[in-house]
């Protein structure tokens, strides 16, 4: 018999957590099987979040370090400067990155640091049961704006690759999606050349990967596909917003 | 070798760098800023790194970053900085992390001043940050104290996994005095950082994860118990003290840091008039040196605490004491420095009040 798939030694044999249809298990596969490809798996340093993501140090088949609420990008960086040769990445969510952890965020980034985020966007809170982030669309009814977000008062979507493309330093920032095949394989495609950037040395790399989240959306795991696709792509529209490399 | 005139904030951030520390993470605030700019300067020389903080809340997580890594890092700041820090200081107790802190105290509270006090004595002691923990805390009265206790702090930190904070004051920060610096050896015995996350490729495959979460009730209270266990045996082992001139001492007077030593100019000028009064020095405020107190409650009338604060490790010595003598209190405080004059004055109504 040939083997024609298996699941990447990136991962640990341990159930994942995630409700159904929630596309953080495809992520964490994309992202672990870029680690193994790029042969870096050993000297990989993790840093999880506080979100529904708390437990990828579970997951990830590698050391790792679980940080405070939006503090993952400061952890990151400790750990980096003591041992530059570690490939140290953080996997953080929408809440922890976009809301408590903005000044984190945009700082590692200005000075450079060299290490690789992943951000994964699905607009709400979701471990804490679907209250409004940051990134929630205008209308959006959530736990904590019923009615449906409102542009003023509450906002409109933090666009956290369009801000962070704006600092000089930063290296490579793309935003993908997994809501289909073709998009998945742009995204797996995205966190190598995130990676990559690290392993060279390059400086700063973000991927922010929009993501869904049925449980909190009141969606079927298949809707939960399509309204990413018919709702946050025109709010979050997929590209490269920066390459020092000149790809797109 | 030989004698070197420093500045305070600059020595510990010297015997920082004597003592195997090669990582800073910080942000500016007065009245420490010496050392910041120390490690600035003087880490790339020896192989290590500074990194300026976008705030304390991101330093004190690179700091459990770094010391998750297995470094030997420090920060330091002064009390508003140190309570932005608090976060991060009760998770790098959860996750039995060892690293130092500096706090050179300013008076508070709120933006408060910039001028010395010790009015963080709660906030250093008792825990500081959320849940059950400690931080063993390290109170130096001179600049070779100082220098000499940053570097043991090194060596507590890795011995019991868990944050030391050097506790000192504004002027203890900004004084010059002498200090000797020995070639440093790290203490014998420390245990081996396997459990820091350098890469699988460092441990045989074997995952290290530096984590604080623990979800089923039984097994946090199972590891706050492992935790305490460390706190009983630095309650046992740890504790430092100076007893001066307590033989004779009808009044014993009881100060850290800075105050300990305008309390021993006291005593001076006390003498000369025939007044008996000794001082009880704590050098380590966690664990606190209870057990001193029984030394001397025997032979004196009464203790007199002095602080530069309302009255917070007032509360430590009522235990210490536990109604066998009566306690007085005299504190300054919005970073007012109490004269000796003033100390020798509650001496005399002391022994000629209701106290005595």
């Amino acid at each position: 018999m040939k083997i024609v798939y298996e699941k990447s030694r990136g991962l640990t044999d341990v159930p994942m957590h995630y409700c159904p249809g929630c596309t953080h298990g495809i992520i964490h596969k994309l992202v672990a099987e870029t680690l193994v490809e790029l042969d870096v798996l050993g000297r990989t340093v993790a840093v999880a979040p506080v979100g529904c993501a708390v437990f990828a140090y579970e997951y990830f088949n590698c050391d790792a370090q679980e940080a405070a609420h939006g503090r993952a990008p400061a952890v990151a960086t400790g750990i980096k400067r003591v041992h530059p040769d570690n490939i140290v990445f953080t996997y953080q969510g929408d809440g922890d990155l976009a809301s408590i952890g903005t000044a984190e965020i945009v700082h590692a980034a200005m000075r450079g640091e060299n290490i690789t985020v992943v951000f994964v966007n699905n607009a709400i809170y979701g471990m804490t049961g679907g209250q409004m982030a940051p990134t929630t669309l205008v209308g959006q009814p959530t736990t904590t704006s019923p009615l449906g977000r409102s542009r003023l008062g509450q906002g409109a979507p933090l666009r956290v690759c369009e801000m962070l493309a704006t600092i000089e330093a930063t290296a490579y920032i793309a935003r993908v999606s997994v809501h289909n095949i073709p998009r998945l394989n742009g995204a797996k495609r995205a966190l190598k050349k995130a990676f990559q950037m690290q392993i060279e040395n390059k400086g700063f790399s973000l991927v922010e990967v929009l993501s869904t989240c049925p449980t909190n959306w009141g969606l079927s795991p298949v809707d939960s596909l399509r309204w990413v696709e018919q709702n946050m792509l025109p709010a979050y529209p997929l590209g490269v917003y920066k390459d020092i490399e000149g790809g797109t | 070798m030989a004698r070197k005139l420093m500045k305070g904030n600059e020595a510990i951030a010297a015997a920082a760098i004597n003592a195997g520390c090669r990582y800073f993470f910080g942000y500016p605030i007065t009245p420490q800023n010496e050392i910041p700019e120390y490690m600035s300067r003087e880490l790339p020389k020896v192989g290590g790194a500074y990194v300026q903080a976008e705030s304390e809340v991101a330093a004190i997580n690179m700091v459990y970053g770094a010391a998750g890594a297995g470094a030997r890092v420090l920060t330091s700041s002064s009390s508003p900085g140190i309570s932005l820090m608090q976060e991060g200081i009760s998770y790098i107790a959860g996750a039995e992390l060892p690293c130092v802190l500096v706090n050179i105290m300013r008076a508070g509270p709120g933006l408060g001043g910039v001028q010395p006090a010790q009015a963080d004595y709660f906030q250093a002691t008792k825990g500081g940050g959320h849940g059950d923990y400690r931080v063993l805390v390290l109170a130096p009265a001179n600049l070779q104290e100082a220098v000499d206790l940053t570097q043991l702090a090194f060596d507590l930190a890795d011995k019991y996994r868990n944050p030391v904070m050097v506790l000192a004051d504004g002027m203890i920060g900004q004084l010059m005095e002498p200090v000797e610096f020995s070639p440093y050896r790290p203490a014998a015995g420390l245990p081996p950082k396997d459990w820091a996350t350098t890469g699988t490729v460092h441990s045989g495959g074997r995952q290290r994860v530096i984590n604080s979460l623990y979800l089923y009730p039984d097994q946090l209270e199972n590891h706050v118990r492992a935790i305490f266990r460390k706190y009983a045996e630095m309650e046992r082992t740890e504790v430092r003290y100076e007893l001066y001139n307590c033989d004779q001492a009808d009044v014993v007077i009881v100060a850290y840091g800075t105050t300990s030593r305008i309390a021993r100019s006291a005593i001076e000028k006390c003498r000369r008039l025939g007044l008996r009064v000794g001082l009880l020095r704590p050098i380590t405020l966690y664990p606190f040196p209870l057990a001193a107190f029984d030394l001397v409650v025997e032979r004196t009338k009464a203790f007199l605490v002095v602080e530069m604060s309302m009255g917070q490790m007032l509360d430590d010595v009522k235990i210490a004491v536990a109604g066998r003598r009566p306690i007085s209190f005299y504190g300054r405080t919005g970073g007012i420095v109490p004269t000796s004059e003033e100390i020798v004055k509650q001496v005399q109504e002391l022994l000629g009040g209701r106290g005595a």
